[in-house]
């Protein structure tokens, strides 16, 4: 796949084709170790230091940033290329990425219509609270109040 | 029949050392099929990450995981899986070039590496668990409990292999056998750090986000 970026991934696949089963260098690993650290340290200051206001932009960010760090693991650690086993790994990952993403999303799309459908308010309520939560230091006492309160306010609204 | 059985067997067994001798392209059927059982331990994580994302934010007047989830600790996790990951790497290039002892330190460091993660995850379960904060607590923790209980117990499981293959490198060095259940480890050993990606990011970043 991307295996053709670098020149010295070039190299390293035409290695494989000549020799035997190797196909992992230092320098392979110490690039995807220096990537990895690069896209593990990002996400955790986004969170840490509260970078963004809004959380949906921090969860995109963090998402897109895990996704390139997967694909990261993929071709430095685990040496995945379309070559390997004549391509059958790559085709068994394909299938499997792509049973995951039906699947996760799937789920996803169910469960939400789900509880749209059955318990309207209840969706509402447990989002309005989770700011509180976070702030409130004896967590379940102030939860069980703060609950009735909301619920009642969202409903007088209308 | 039963001779033909029997050629057979011996055939099977001498069969992963000729294939080296003789023709270097189907190395072996044995990385591809764990590449297979991989891919299906991946599905297996998938319904698990799929049970959190429905369930992750069911608290039923619980803690949410802003409250309960302490970050520079799953750093300091998610640094010690990362740093084993590459000390495995250090031992695959030295068993690529014959070194036993150098591959088996290496190896003994990542297995060390693994213990610690493992260590501090328990010690975030107890935590947790002492504090009324179980499993049972709400569907948030049910799940949580869940997808980081299975990645936890597969990094201990390949602790145990790891161990067993120490074991078997002392008696028998860098057999053949051996190379081939070492790179079986690296990649179970790489898969499951990737498995952890994804926790650290949609179960602890996510989960803290207000």
């Amino acid at each position: 796949m991307s295996a053709h970026t670098t020149s010295t991934h070039a190299h390293n696949d035409h290695a494989d084709h000549d020799g035997h089963v190797s196909h992992s260098t230092f320098k392979g690993y110490a690039t995807g170790f220096v990537l990895a650290v690069i896209l593990t340290v990002i996400p955790f200051w986004l969170v840490m230091a509260k970078v963004f206001d809004k959380s949906s932009t921090t969860g995109m960010l963090l998402l897109a940033i895990g996704a390139v760090q997967i694909v990261v693991h993929m071709i430095y650690f685990l040496h995945m290329n379309t070559k390997s086993e004549h391509g059958w790994s790559m085709l068994a990952l394909i299938f499997t990425v792509m049973v995951v993403v039906i699947m996760m999303s799937g789920s996803l799309w169910v469960m939400y219509h789900l509880n749209h459908n059955m318990m309207p308010g209840m969706m509402d309520t447990t989002v309005e609270t989770k700011p509180e939560s976070i702030n409130a230091a004896p967590a379940s006492t102030a939860l069980t109040v703060a609950v009735p309160q909301k619920a009642a306010g969202t409903q007088q609204v209308p | 029949m039963s001779e033909t059985t029997l050629t057979a067997n011996a055939m099977g067994t001498k069969s992963g050392n000729s294939y080296f001798v003789v023709d270097h392209h189907p190395e072996n059927g044995t990385l591809l099929g764990f590449w297979l059982y991989l891919m299906s331990d991946c599905l297996v994580f998938a319904c698990l990450f799929a049970a959190y994302a429905v369930l992750g934010r069911n608290y039923a007047g619980g803690p949410s995981g802003g409250m309960i989830f302490d970050l520079p600790m799953v750093g300091i996790n998610t640094s010690l899986l990362l740093l084993s990951s590459i000390t495995y790497g250090f031992a695959m290039l030295e068993s690529q070039k014959k070194q036993v002892r150098n591959t088996m330190l290496w190896l003994i460091v990542t297995g060390i590496l693994g213990a610690g993660f493992i260590g501090l995850e328990l010690y975030e379960f107890v935590h947790l668990i002492h504090d009324g904060f179980g499993p049972q607590r709400s569907g948030f923790l049910t799940s949580f409990f869940a997808l980081v209980g299975t990645h936890g117990l597969h990094v201990t499981f390949g602790i145990v292999w790891l161990i067993t293959l120490l074991f078997q490198l002392k008696r028998h060095g860098l057999t053949a056998a051996n190379t081939r259940r070492l790179m079986c480890l690296s990649m179970f050993w790489h898969f499951l750090d990737v498995v952890w990606i994804g926790v650290f990011t949609f179960v602890y970043l996510m989960g803290a986000l207000p």
